[in-house]
């Protein structure tokens, strides 16, 4: 009886806990620094993918619980597709932009998910911020140094502090943003088939349609 | 005065928006051969498909990781000794130091084939005759799609050119000797660049599109000396 009710005792104490972590995690989240929260989350990409070799073989639904559960809540898809859409956002309906974000976070998580499998033991090397406090818009520095040798990559992550936290809305590997990139393409696509022939692209190459 | 006024500001309101026009025509400025360049770029993907994709599967597979490597640092090692030329020809001082102490300490160290300099910390430059020009501010000039060696441009070309006309291995008598090292280099720096090739194979709505940004991109960033257009010089 004693034994229950002290198993009862510990029971409510870890609940009680678990709600206070709950509770203090946003708070967390929104303090913690953008070049902080970059580090973690590829310290712990990189060694999720260190201890599961399925991930490396290219396992579909792993791939997709580390995309789901450690990366895409630290990218703001919405305005990476605005970026890139540059003026012809604001010309999109509601919906439109629904879809395009939704059809564009879709690419680039499974360009994302690419790259993972092709993770071969790079570290990186993580570069002091310099910003100051205040900042809402900032770029974190970090560099990808291959184990086989040849030139670091510098990589940075052009980031904005959300009220959820920072997020990502743009990568930049060696000097080529990706949402610069895609700023070309979508603007061809809309020319010759407005922003619904930009949506049908978007939805036929993630549907497997290869890139012509 | 007034009616001055008044035309002066038309006239800039004319000029703005003609420049503003040609901002929106960019990409054919930069790409004027776009339809020639795109059959280039097919004829590329082509040979790439049947020839160089299973020579690579091939490399990858019969040659260990290890040799492949010390291939990859041997060449490596020649572009270093041209990015400390181009270091010395930009006037970048320090990073022709660097450039040469790297080629110099790899050099003697096996003749190449390990990058002791990385391992040490002397990071490798990205200067070439392309750069040099960019710096010295020739214009880009159109971009151009040529099969087998990529993406470039008139000015990086024409860096290319001589790049392969000073050499060395350009300077090898023995013209078999010479042809298998420029074999082994192409399947080299294809091999190096597979995984970036498989990306844009995934992210590209319009593949060629999708290289020439990139590569645009990347070398402007290079001629900026490796940094964002507005960061200031202060490392």
């Amino acid at each position: 009886m004693i034994q229950q009710t002290v198993a009862a005792t510990r029971w409510w104490r870890s609940i009680a806990i678990a709600l206070v972590a709950i509770a203090l995690a946003p708070i967390a989240a929104a303090q913690e620094a953008p070049d902080a929260q970059v580090k973690r989350v590829s310290e712990d990409v990189i060694a999720t993918i260190k201890a599961d070799p399925l991930i490396q073989a290219g396992n579909e639904a792993r791939i997709r619980e580390v995309m789901d559960t450690k990366l895409v809540p630290n990218f703001d898809f919405a305005k990476m597709t605005a970026l890139a859409m540059g003026r012809n956002w604001r010309n999109a309906t509601p919906e439109q932009q629904q879809k395009l974000t939704a059809e564009f976070r879709m690419l680039l998580v499974r360009t994302y998910s690419v790259s993972l499998t092709k993770y071969r033991d790079e570290k990186i090397e993580y570069k002091p911020l310099r910003a100051a406090p205040n900042e809402t818009d900032v770029t974190v520095r970090t560099s990808v140094i291959k184990a086989s040798g040849g030139s670091p990559i510098p990589m940075d992550y052009s980031m904005i502090k959300t009220d959820s936290g920072w997020k990502v809305y743009d990568v930049i590997v060696g000097g080529v943003s990706l949402v610069t990139n895609y700023r070309d393409e979508f603007n061809e696509q809309i020319k010759s088939g407005g922003i619904d022939g930009l949506i049908a692209a978007l939805a036929a190459k993630n549907k497997g349609a290869a890139a012509k | 005065m007034t009616t001055r006024i008044a035309n002066w500001a038309r006239a800039v309101a004319l000029v703005a928006s003609l420049s503003l026009a040609g901002c929106a025509a960019a990409p054919s400025k930069e790409d004027p051969f776009e339809p020639f360049n795109r059959t280039m770029f097919e004829v590329h993907e082509a040979v790439d498909t049947a020839v160089m994709r299973p020579l690579i599967d091939a490399y990858v597979a019969g040659v260990p990781k290890l040799v492949r490597t010390g291939i990859s640092n041997f060449f490596n090692n020649i572009d270093d000794l041209f990015s400390a030329v181009n270091s010395l020809l930009q006037g970048k001082w320090d990073q022709a130091g660097d450039q040469m102490g790297r080629v110099m300490l790899n050099t003697f160290v096996m003749g190449g084939i390990f990058d002791l300099a990385s391992d040490i910390g002397i990071e490798r430059g990205h200067e070439d005759f392309g750069t040099t020009f960019g710096v010295w501010g020739f214009p880009q000039g159109p971009y151009l799609f040529v099969p087998i060696v990529g993406p470039t441009t008139v000015r990086d070309g024409t860096g290319m050119l001589v790049r392969l006309y000073v050499g060395p291995v350009g300077f090898i008598p023995d013209v078999a000797t010479r042809n298998i090292l420029y074999g082994i280099g192409a399947v080299d720096l294809r091999a190096q660049s597979a995984d970036a090739i498989s990306m844009a194979d995934t992210a590209a709505l319009d593949k060629y599109r999708f290289i020439r940004n990139a590569y645009l991109q990347r070398r402007a960033y290079l001629v900026n000396g490796g940094k964002p257009p507005n960061e200031k010089d202060d490392e």
